[in-house]
């Protein structure tokens, strides 16, 4: 039997699934209605790339496993939470202790937020690292950070949902940001709210959002991202085309078919971070009060602010920014910017390079500087903004801005080393 | 026919054509810009959400001098400080140290814009929310609570905002603005009305 490519002449099926006279059947069927085997050939086995990845290379594949397990996790969290300021909180400790393994789902997916935020800053940190951001990869670049803004709303908001103290603290400060855009700040803030204070009209969109609008948005964007990077190949440690040097059946020399090559070798790396994810639900599930807050174990109380308000760890960056600025419009401001300089990295850098492996030793310097500043304001936006930390937050946040601003700079002046006409790798 | 004829000819109006695709273009563009309102509005505070924001009354005789009340008004606590000559006495004097000493970068109605922050010296009434990110500032009246040369007022835990006895913002603090004021009115001498003044019902 044959099935018809898109090109309209008939193709021999592959030899995986001639074998078994009912399987082989059923394939074909299936193909003549749907370009199954079209799709595997072309985006899985004939989407060639680098064949010199590291260990930076995992953390997309991870996130979008990450994404499964939080979909899937959600959606059993919503067939026994209840929405409502009444009994969101009770309903959270219903299925903590007397749903079976509700304790277990609701874990899987408290973890799995934090985890989405380690892997997706690794999988950013990856893209400073060898210049992924550059041309021909900026929209590629600019729908990932979309899709960095739009999980930070759905965090924000999941975080909402429980109606813990510092659920509802959390919100009254977050909420409260968009009240210094001047001239409509006040009246927005109402809009967003549905009342005159966080209250059950807020906490029952924020689950409208945080369980259909902003997933819905989260996989457009992901196949997006996907889309965009099967037009240009992925980037390589190295930050050079594949597509420069093709062999001559027209495949690069330096590529290898994602499969089987990258989804096996994916494979092995989501065991590994099944294995430390394990560890974190079942042994430290709170990581410390670190990945769920304590105050958030008590129900939200409008009237007690908790001793002091620090919103979950992959925010504190940004968070230690707005604190350091003792002006609340202008902390705001900075706050946002702090996100949003991020998109305009395509354009600050001039390096003639794109890999920090050729790139010259202020590159360097700047990269490491701006990578101990975030991980430093992350530690400092979960302290309370006092004395020395506050110092610290506004020396660091300093540096951070400096990466950027004067990344145009730094990156044309810097003494780069010779790209190599092929990728480095060592055949192992 | 005419038609037969343009079709013969192969024939096309084009700048007909380019202004109809620009018209259905804002036609529509138009039609969604309506269509968006009522999902808009929808999230607007419904009418019960405004009813159970409508004025709060606390009734002023039964807070002694020196004490402070906290009834709610819209979802907010409101501070209620019915002040003694001692502690009006300690609002003066510090205006050097003062982000907004006479209050014209901060929110209060217009009787509410003078030194003590309030309609008669005696009664101070704020939202007891922090200007800076909305926590609850803790009630600090005595002379030196702090520090030494503390006058007295408000302490916000989360940030360590300061406020005087007139929820004036202390140089220092992450607040940049005082306490709010939000409109009240005295209907008689010992009721207080919280959301409504002479201007009306906000």
């Amino acid at each position: 039997m044959a099935v018809k490519t898109a090109s309209g002449a008939p193709a021999p099926l592959p030899a995986a699934h001639a074998s078994g006279g009912a399987v082989k059947g059923l394939w074909a069927w299936l193909n003549k209605r749907l370009p199954l085997q079209e799709f595997i050939d072309s985006q899985l086995i004939g989407y060639y790339a680098p064949k010199n990845f590291n260990i930076w290379y995992f953390f997309g594949s991870l996130a979008l496993v990450v994404l499964a397990l939080q979909l899937v996790s959600g959606i059993f969290l919503t067939m026994f939470y209840k929405v409502g300021e009444l009994t969101s909180f009770d309903s959270v400790e219903y299925i903590m202790r007397e749903v079976d393994y509700g304790w277990l789902i609701r874990y899987l997916h408290s973890t799995g937020a934090s985890a989405f935020f380690i892997v997706v800053y690794l999988h950013m940190f990856r893209a400073l690292l060898y210049g992924s951001y550059r041309a021909p990869r900026e929209l590629l670049w600019l729908i990932g950070m979309l899709l960095y803004l739009t999980l930070m709303a759905e965090a924000f908001m999941g975080y909402v949902l429980p109606w813990g103290n510092m659920s509802f603290w959390g919100a009254q400060v977050i909420v409260n940001l968009f009240g210094t855009i001047p001239g409509i700040g006040p009246e927005l803030v109402i809009w967003i709210r549905g009342d005159y204070g966080i209250a059950d009209a807020t906490l029952n969109r924020f689950f409208a959002l945080h369980v259909a609008a902003i997933p819905l948005a989260l996989l457009l964007l992901v196949l997006l991202h996907l889309v965009a990077l099967r037009q240009t190949g992925s980037n390589n440690p190295d930050g050079i085309e594949i597509k420069a040097k093709l062999g001559r059946d027209g495949k690069p020399l330096d590529g290898v078919p994602f499969h089987p090559y990258y989804t096996v070798k994916d494979t092995v790396a989501v065991g590994v971070f099944f294995v430390l994810f394990a560890i974190v639900v079942f042994f430290v599930p709170t990581l410390g009060g670190l990945f769920l807050e304590s105050p958030n174990f008590e129900p939200a109380n409008p009237l007690s602010t908790p001793e002091h308000i620090a919103p979950v760890w992959y925010f504190t960056p940004y968070y230690a920014i707005l604190r350091a600025v003792p002006d609340q419009r202008l902390g705001a401001l900075l706050m946002l910017l702090a996100v949003v300089l991020f998109l305009f990295l395509p354009w600050l850098d001039r390096s003639p390079v794109k890999s920090i492996r050729y790139k010259g030793w202020m590159s360097r310097v700047a990269l490491t500087l701006f990578a101990i500043s975030f991980l430093a304001l992350g530690y400092l936006g979960l302290q309370p903004a006092e004395g020395l930390y506050v110092v610290l937050a506004r020396i660091f946040a300093l540096v951070y801005f400096l990466f950027f601003l004067l990344m145009p700079f730094y990156t044309w002046l810097d003494p780069v080393k010779p790209v190599p006409e092929r990728v480095t790798y060592h055949a192992h | 026919m005419a038609d037969q004829a343009l079709l013969a000819d192969d024939e096309v109006d084009l700048s007909r054509r380019k202004f109809l695709t620009r018209a259905t273009i804002a036609t529509g563009a138009l039609g969604t810009v309506f269509a968006a309102v009522p999902f808009i509005e929808s999230w607007s505070p419904s009418e019960r959400a405004r009813a159970q924001g409508a004025p709060t009354e606390l009734d002023l005789a039964k807070l002694e001098p020196g004490q402070m009340a906290t009834p709610v008004w819209r979802r907010s606590p409101i501070y209620v400080v019915r002040r003694t000559p001692d502690m009006l006495a300690r609002i003066a004097g510090h205006d050097g140290e003062l982000k907004d000493p006479s209050s014209q970068h901060s929110e209060q109605p217009a009787y509410a814009r003078n030194p003590l922050r309030s309609r008669t010296p005696e009664f101070l009434v704020l939202i007891g929310t922090c200007t800076h990110l909305g926590c609850l500032p803790k009630q600090r009246f005595a002379q030196g609570e702090i520090y030494p040369s503390w006058p007295g007022g408000f302490f916000c835990p989360c940030h360590g905002s300061r406020f005087d006895l007139a929820g004036r913002v202390f140089d220092g603090s992450p607040a940049s603005v005082n306490l709010k004021v939000p409109p009240y009115s005295f209907p008689n001498p010992r009721t207080l009305l919280i959301g409504a003044d002479e201007k009306g019902v906000t």
